[in-house]
């Protein structure tokens, strides 16, 4: 048991000691769901501000549930609705809600490092809930949870991901996150999606589908981020489900227990057939149970942290 | 070097188990609906003894709990979070006796933090409490029912219990000074 973070900034800063405390302290929070009273009083009297300055439904519904079985006190904050759209800095709007007190600001951003930076001019908490391609640690937090709760570990485990990793703050985090945990990650998908310079994160470039997936006993399907493509990136998406989407005829040539993930929301018949999202062999609505947990692990543990806090230069 | 002192032995351990079963059930009537809870780590361990013991005691097996408080303690906020252990309360508690059983009976917190913890569960009829060592101190109007042994302590010592269900070589109480 290890935990002397005030924050969640990314998972690249993180120790193998401190992701397993993370995931061993959401274990207990994920029975709490399956009570009676699903409520526990951790956080009573903390006030919570989730200030999502970037569009997110599951990812804030996650966190305000998670804050709201701790007995937190929410606030919830999106940029349509804010100041910022008046100009005020990001800086000027979480002082702003610092000055009502505020405990944890849980934070969406569309640029990278925007959670550090809060954590630098702020004394509230601050857990990064996703900022640009950086990072999205709670994502990384869950996928690891849910293969930890159905292989029984992660070293070891071939981890797939596939799809628009260039542009994804979920591949980057769990990527971090496998290769810590001692699993060997893959990544494939469109060559202008998937640049070999991700060798350097330690783990292999393919852009074969069928050579990715063979030996895989987890295959994680990434969603093409149209909202943050500048530029086309391969020519159609039917181009790309033909070459990169998972059905039933690349499945079949899968280890038969190999099991898929999906990070949602879901781009039915573009990266994942329909009928196999629904399959038994899908863990999407798995992921969505375990990032509760997950989220209430980090909130509850960030609470407690104590000590000095490094800041990670990204 | 800090000083340490044994203060219960693994036959002391032992025969204070057996004494507050004794106890338990002299106070609970045969048939009583008697259920032990343990708060980790030490009194899950401790109460599967009890409740060994206890089942010789009345011939019908008495079921064990373990009760995780570390999402109800009221400093979470003044130190680096506990570990939390799993709740594990394989029975509905409602309506039912239940016996806490904790190592160690320090500020009182910890037990209020159970009772606090108790309620998501259901609404006992009684709760009683048990521990091996008492060392006063008390924070809270808070007194167990059944007591292993009484040891008076100043602030700076520190009480730890070692037993082979968790990996200890035998039994042991021992108390330091910091």
């Amino acid at each position: 048991m290890s935990w002397n973070r005030k924050h969640l900034l990314d998972i690249e800063s993180l120790t193998v000691d401190e992701i397993t405390t993370v995931l061993d302290t959401a274990k207990a929070f994920k029975v709490v769901g399956e009570r009676a009273i699903k409520k526990v009083p951790a956080l009573r009297g903390k006030t919570v501000v989730n200030l999502f300055i970037e569009p997110s439904t599951r990812t804030r519904i996650s966190f305000e549930l998670a804050e709201q079985r701790l007995s937190a006190d929410i606030i919830n904050f999106t940029a349509e609705a804010s100041s910022l759209k008046k100009g005020e800095t990001l800086k000027d709007t979480a002082r702003n809600l610092e000055a009502l007190n505020a405990d944890f600001i849980v934070m969406r951003h569309s640029a990278s490092g925007a959670a550090h930076f809060l954590s630098r001019v702020l004394n509230a908490h601050v857990v990064n809930a996703g900022d640009g391609a950086h990072e999205h640690p709670t994502q990384a937090l869950l996928d690891a949870f849910t293969i930890r709760e159905r292989k029984g570990k992660i070293a070891g485990l071939n981890v797939t991901i596939l799809g628009d990793i260039l542009y994804s703050r979920v591949a980057r985090s769990d990527i971090w996150a496998l290769t810590k945990l001692g699993a060997q990650v893959t990544l494939c998908g469109p060559s202008t999606l998937v640049p070999k310079t991700f060798e350097q994160m330690g783990c292999r470039v393919t852009h074969d589908m069928e050579e990715a997936i063979r030996e895989a006993d987890i295959i994680n399907l990434l969603r093409i981020q149209h909202e943050r493509q500048r530029k086309t990136m391969f020519p159609s998406i039917n181009e790309y489900s033909q070459l990169f989407g998972l059905n039933k005829a690349r499945l079949a040539k899968t280890k038969p227990d190999a099991l898929i993930m999906h990070p949602g929301p879901v781009n039915r018949g573009v990266e994942i057939d329909s009928e196999i999202a629904d399959s038994g062999r899908s863990l999407i609505l798995e992921q969505v149970t375990n990032g509760l947990a997950v989220r209430m692990a980090v909130l509850y543990l960030v609470n407690g942290g104590k000590g000095p806090q490094e800041i990670a230069v990204t | 070097m800090p000083e340490a002192t044994v203060i219960l032995d693994a036959v002391a351990t032992q025969r204070a188990l057996t004494r507050i079963a004794h106890e338990i059930a002299e106070r609970n009537e045969v048939g009583a609906e008697v259920v032990l809870i343990g708060i980790p780590a030490g009194g899950d361990h401790l109460a599967h003894r009890l409740s060994k013991i206890l089942s010789g005691i009345w011939s019908q097996p008495v079921p064990v709990g373990i009760l995780d408080v570390s999402m109800h303690r009221d400093d979470l906020d003044q130190r680096a979070a506990p570990k939390v252990f799993p709740t594990v309360i394989p029975f509905d508690v409602t309506g039912k006796t239940v016996v806490l059983v904790d190592d160690v009976l320090f500020s009182g917190r910890t037990t209020r933090a159970a009772m606090d913890a108790l309620n998501d569960f259901g609404r006992p009829k009684k709760i009683q409490l048990a521990v091996l060592v008492d060392r006063g101190h008390r924070e809270l109007p808070i007194k167990a029912d059944f007591v292993g042994k009484n040891v008076p302590t100043s602030l700076e010592e520190k009480i730890s219990l070692f037993l082979v269900e968790a990996g200890a070589p035998r039994d042991e109480v021992i108390l330091k000074k910091q």
